[in-house]
């Protein structure tokens, strides 16, 4: 059992160390002390911090080389945000572009498109956002209703709406799954385009959460033309591109952050300062039981990692860390405003956003019911539940649906 | 990074399997509710395959290999509710070992049956090293010790020891008249030592109250750290014993589940079960991981044994306890009867989740270790 790198990793790992050791000077502070507050300062500041890191070929670094990458892998690149972590700076900007959007357009896109769109994708000058979930459309996400329909002249005209489109405010592009033929079965009809987020008729609104903050966006398009040339992955194959975009979400949330910082020993620090509460049998058991689940994330980031680097695909565990995650932290908010009082809850504290984050969390890149249908039915092979629009047209289904609302 | 097993582990592993293969321990496990003598005798089984040597050095006749090792046998052990000394064992072995006593080679060789009676370290909420009661809530001081040169001798009555019924050699903790821990390896047929030895309710496990009254044993030379190890290395072979449980009892659910038809369909279809299983699953990954970080903890990290042990029990504890009851839920009425196996896992998780602390202390302990300042040192390369 060694948790150490091959000496391999240990020299890039030197590597990305000297550079961050020379460079952290320039990264913009986001949390904390002296952290910017300023959203349009943030934006600028983030962006020239994502440049500098693709320059050094520190963003990106698991694309391929002729695309801007360094051809590294997983693991590789797993060094590169515990060193970033260790140096205590950001990431990059645009971490849905970079780790979802950009993989889907190497795997799918035209030359023309990879030529056009990922070099400024991977330095910030363009970010992007991912534009698949609807109102009506989340976990049964080949559900959506954004009609793209064929103009005599080649190009597109789109109608509907989209919803939960993190960065869509100051995005330059965003990746659109839309329907374009409703009348055949709803995984069948659908296809992949690029969509310029100042085209005419696109509108960008923000969805305020618990916090008050607006994380998300709404994004309307009204009459939005778009060019022949923004088709990803073929017409009609809209699904099968998508799924590369989702394989890519899961990995991005799983390698990147197993434990969103929900760390035991932080939680720690605020019930040590309460003395009554650090000998309170009920407190001491609630934190132990759910510290002692965090403490397993750890380890199972550690799993996952070790079975990259064996050539496997990393086990049910690593699907389930997320579930593990987000329960714990919830269970720790409660307990630590249990203690500090509704001073937990203003503005100014630490706990406050936290706890109001993480009931959103919670259903954040698939609910936690879908995550256990998945890993029941793909892990342990148990048999789905019946589906009711298999083989049936988009159209009927919805007609269907309408009828079954209405009844 | 490597976390996989090495070659000498997947035999040790392998190995396990093997031996517990050739006796028919589920069955045994049943049968001996209703006939004590239907339980066989592993201790022989565990000296054949060379277990009662494991942790104990090289020089001194052992196999000098570590508790992660010894863990791999528990979680085998678990899966098949085999009833091999273990838990009594294994400590007595390491502690005989690290504490220079003559009688290790003879333990190692399994001529002599040795066994530890368990001792809890002192946490912040209950700062002195206590013992098991026989009854009730409140843990009694480890026995109280007097030292004379060489020699301890013994009073006070330690609840629920496993094994210890068998034993030849009782490896007993006590404490000095200042709170210190003192360690002693007590002939089981000394004067002034007591052992009632039974079962409670799961048949595999044999447990002992033993009574010191003015015992006196030959003292081991420990310090009070290596005397807490005994205490942690038990939280691991338990949590690896329940992982191995756990493993079993859901693949009994999946096989179930998906040949179990209700309504038209199999019952593995409906979310409810399908979820409730897949509880099982995130538990028993969950508890893996923490075996993993304990084994990693007994060989690189000693200052975090206490943390991860107790994790380790803390989360297989509670995970066990889930599948025991979710295992008769998924098999519906027959799985709360004599017709299936369920009720067997059921008995073992009842009765982990009282014994040597159960896991609840384990829960605590990790708060305890949090709330010091003793987490884990978190470094990456």
């Amino acid at each position: 059992m060694d948790l150490n790198d091959t000496p391999e990793q240990a020299e890039y790992r030197q590597e990305v160390r000297a550079w961050l050791d020379a460079n952290k000077a320039a990264a913009p502070i986001l949390q904390g002390e002296g952290a910017l507050t300023d959203p349009d300062e943030i934006l600028v500041a983030h962006r020239a911090w994502q440049g500098k890191l693709a320059e050094a070929g520190l963003a990106g670094a698991t694309w391929p080389k002729e695309y801007g990458g360094q051809g590294i892998g997983p693991v590789e690149s797993v060094v590169i945000s515990q060193e970033m972590q260790q140096a205590g700076v950001p990431g990059i900007l645009d971490v849905i572009g970079v780790g979802m959007l950009g993989p889907t357009i190497i795997a799918h896109g035209t030359e023309e498109q990879k030529q056009r769109y990922l070099g400024p994708m991977l330095h910030g000058d363009e970010i992007w956002c991912q534009m698949f979930s609807e109102p009506a459309a989340g976990s049964d996400l080949a559900a959506v209703q954004t009609r793209a329909k064929h103009n005599d002249d080649g190009t597109w005209t789109l109608n509907g709406q989209k919803v939960w489109t993190t960065n869509a405010q100051f995005a330059s592009y965003g990746l659109l799954l839309a329907r374009t033929n409703p009348d055949i079965p709803k995984h069948k009809g659908m296809t992949m385009f690029i969509v310029p987020m100042d085209a005419k008729g696109v509108t960008v609104r923000g969805l305020r959460q618990i916090s008050g903050e607006a994380e998300f966006n709404e994004v309307f398009f009204d009459d939005v033309v778009i060019d022949a040339d923004s088709v990803v992955g073929g017409e009609e194959n809209g699904w099968g591109t998508g799924l590369t975009t989702l394989m890519f979400e899961r990995l991005t949330i799983g390698l990147g952050s197993s434990s969103f910082g929900y760390r035991a020993t932080r939680f720690a620090e605020a019930i040590m300062a309460d003395p009554v509460a650090a000998n309170d049998h009920e407190v001491r058991h609630n934190f132990g039981e759910l510290a002692a689940e965090l403490e397993a994330i750890r380890w199972t980031g550690y799993r996952s990692i070790s079975a990259l680097q064996d050539g496997q695909i990393p086990g049910p565990e690593f699907g389930l860390a997320k579930v593990t995650t987000v329960n714990c932290a919830v269970r720790a908010g409660d307990l630590i405003a249990d203690i500090v009082g509704p001073e937990a809850l203003d503005e100014d504290s630490e706990w406050a956003y936290m706890i109001s984050f993480l009931p959103g969390l919670k259903s954040a890149g698939g609910t936690e019911e879908i995550l256990r249908n998945t890993i029941g039915e793909r892990v342990l092979g148990l048999p789905p539940e019946p589906r009711l629009d298999k083989g049936i047209p988009f159209s009927e289904l919805r007609a269907k649906e309408k009828e079954g609302a209405s009844a | 990074m490597n976390l996989g097993l090495s070659d000498e582990q997947q035999f040790l592993r392998d190995a396990a399997a093997d031996a517990f293969s050739r006796v028919k321990t589920v069955e045994a496990a049943r049968e001996a509710i209703e006939d004590d003598s239907a339980l066989p005798d592993m201790w022989p089984t565990a000296a054949e395959a060379g277990w009662l040597g494991l942790l104990v050095s090289e020089e001194n006749g052992g196999a000098g290999l570590g508790a992660y090792d010894a863990m791999l046998i528990a979680q085998e052990a678990g899966k098949v509710l085999a009833g091999v000394p273990l838990l009594g064992a294994l400590p007595a072995s390491m502690l005989l070992d690290m504490g220079g006593s003559d009688k290790t080679e003879a333990v190692a060789a399994g001529e002599l049956k040795a066994s530890w009676l368990p001792a809890c370290p002192p946490s912040s909420i209950e700062p002195r090293w206590t013992v098991e009661p026989v009854e009730g809530m409140a843990r009694p001081d480890a026995p109280a010790a007097t030292v004379d040169g060489d020699t301890v001798t013994f009073n006070g009555t330690v609840g629920w020891a496993p094994d210890a019924g068998e034993a030849e050699l009782l490896v007993v903790i006590g404490a000095d008249s200042d709170g210190n821990p003192v360690a002693a390896a007590v002939e089981a047929n000394a004067s002034g030592v007591t052992v009632h030895a039974g079962w409670r309710y799961d048949a595999t496990r044999r447990l002992a109250t033993v009574t010191l009254d003015g015992a006196s044993g030959a003292k081991l030379d420990l310090d009070a750290e290596q005397i807490a190890r005994a205490w942690y290395l038990v939280q691991a072979l338990i949590a690896a014993e329940s992982v191995g449980t756990m493993e079993t009892a859901l693949q009994v659910c999946l096989d179930y589940a998906k040949e179990r038809y209700t309504f038209g369909r199999a019952i593995g279809s409906y979310q409810a079960v399908k979820h409730g299983i897949v509880e099982i699953l995130r538990r028993l990954e969950n508890s893996k991981s923490l075996c993993i970080y304990t084994g990693f903890a007994f060989s690189d990290k000693p200052g975090e044994i206490a943390y991860a042990a107790s994790c380790a029990r803390s989360v297989a504890g509670a995970g066990l306890d889930f599948t025991a009851r979710q295992q008769i839920a998924v098999h519906g009425g027959i799985g709360a009867t004599w017709e299936h196996d369920a009720p067997l896992t059921f008995r073992r998780a009842q009765l982990n989740r009282r014994l040597v602390g159960g896991h609840g202390m384990s829960t605590d302990r990790v708060a305890d270790e949090l709330l010091n300042g003793r987490g884990p040192v978190v470094s990456v390369g």
